[in-house]
């Protein structure tokens, strides 16, 4: 049964505040969701005081500054600062993203940043994604094949063949979609999720993978794949501009037109 | 390590028309289910004879009945768009961003529309 209510050890309280530099040209705050995993404590929010104009455009930029200029145990994953490596996700006004995709200009007043949703949270910005990355590999992403491969070549696709996968193999696995999902909240141990499923078609779809048949089959269940009510939140948050939910549409197609 | 805390998810996230749309569908849905009790109820008086539907007669045609009517007619009007724009995502057609964006306006629109034609139609046989 779907928990709508957060557990008592999980509710943010206030925090701290820090102000804003007094000489701030652009003052802007970010409310950011503090836990500390040694306090025994509940989670809490934290308000901080940024110069925008003192500052890199993004985010992620500000997420940085602050770290370094006013609390250092400010705690997020970060890497490519560019949108391919998925690591600095987080819900940013509400939304999934990127914190390094999204500017600052582009979010009004106060900035509230929390952690992907509905995860466990090991410190700060920073939630375990264990069962998500569990999920991916439960579809197994790679090639599966019976035949042997071409001695003297690479299995070869066509043009058209490899621009079916061009837009799903795209996905980052930044789980922005995947947490995003109401579905994916409260059945996330039993749905696949999202961003598993779009993982699953892109192999199903791909013209040298031979375990199609057995792809679908697993798929063909209740949960992993029919908890999805195309509720569009996934498609709404892909920060890649990919479409999960038009993805989960079609395998659901596959399976209905197999079956005639 | 079990004392991790969840993340919040509903209290943060952004009401978007993805997730409005999908919610209105599910209360509408679930509000037409509880409605057919009253069509349960009138069936069993037409069943139970004259003096039976006589009361029930009465007590379908009260206000508080007619109110409960017109909500079920909002209920059933959105239910029925929101159906055909599912129906229509299941073909796989319409399931870009911006085509998702301008179906849920166009779905507003129509229920709407819908719901002040049938409740013109009803009140016309009332009154």
């Amino acid at each position: 049964m779907a928990e709508f209510l957060l557990p008592p050890n999980s509710r943010p309280r206030p925090g701290v505040t820090h102000a804003a530099p007094a000489a701030a040209r652009e003052p802007r705050s970010l409310r950011i969701y503090r836990f500390n995993p040694d306090s025994g404590e509940n989670p809490r929010l934290d308000t901080f005081g940024l110069d925008a104009a003192a500052c890199g455009p993004m985010v992620l930029d500000a997420l940085i500054q602050i770290k370094s200029t006013v609390d250092s145990t400010l705690t997020f994953r970060r890497s490519c600062r560019e949108g391919i490596c998925g690591s600095c996700a987080m819900n940013i006004n509400g939304v999934n993203r990127l914190a390094c995709t999204t500017a600052l200009s582009e979010l009004r007043g106060d900035i509230r940043i929390y952690p992907l949703p509905h995860l466990p949270v090991v410190k700060d910005l920073v939630p375990d994604l264990t069962t998500f990355y569990a999920q991916y590999a439960s579809v197994k992403p790679w090639l599966q094949t019976r035949t042997p491969a071409p001695p003297d070549r690479e299995r070869l696709q066509s043009k058209q063949e490899q621009e079916r996968i061009d837009r799903p193999a795209a996905c980052i696995l930044c789980a922005c979609c995947s947490t995003s999902c109401p579905s994916y909240w409260w059945n996330g141990e039993r749905y696949l999720g999202p961003a598993a499923l779009l993982a699953a078609y892109r192999w199903i779809i791909d013209s040298r993978d031979e375990a199609t048949g057995e792809r679908l089959d697993d798929l063909e269940d209740p949960f992993k794949l029919y908890r999805c009510h195309t509720i569009m939140n996934c498609t709404e948050a892909c920060p890649k501009d990919l479409n999960p939910a038009r993805v989960i549409a079609e395998i659901k197609k596959m399976l209905v037109e197999r079956r005639s | 390590m079990s004392n991790r805390p969840l993340s919040p998810h509903l209290s943060v996230y952004a009401f978007g028309y993805t997730m409005t749309t999908s919610i209105l569908n599910r209360f509408t849905g679930v509000g037409l289910s509880v409605g057919l009790v009253l069509l349960v109820y009138w069936l069993t008086a037409v069943a139970a004879g004259p003096i039976h539907y006589a009361r029930a007669s009465r007590c379908l045609s009260s206000l508080p009945a007619r109110l409960l009517y017109a909500a079920l007619v909002v209920a059933f009007c959105y239910h029925l768009v929101a159906g055909v724009r599912h129906l229509v995502w299941d073909t796989g057609r319409g399931m870009e961003r911006p085509q998702a964006r301008r179906s849920a306006w166009i779905m507003g629109i129509v229920s709407v529309a819908l719901m002040l034609l049938l409740g013109a139609l009803l009140w016309g046989k009332w009154s």
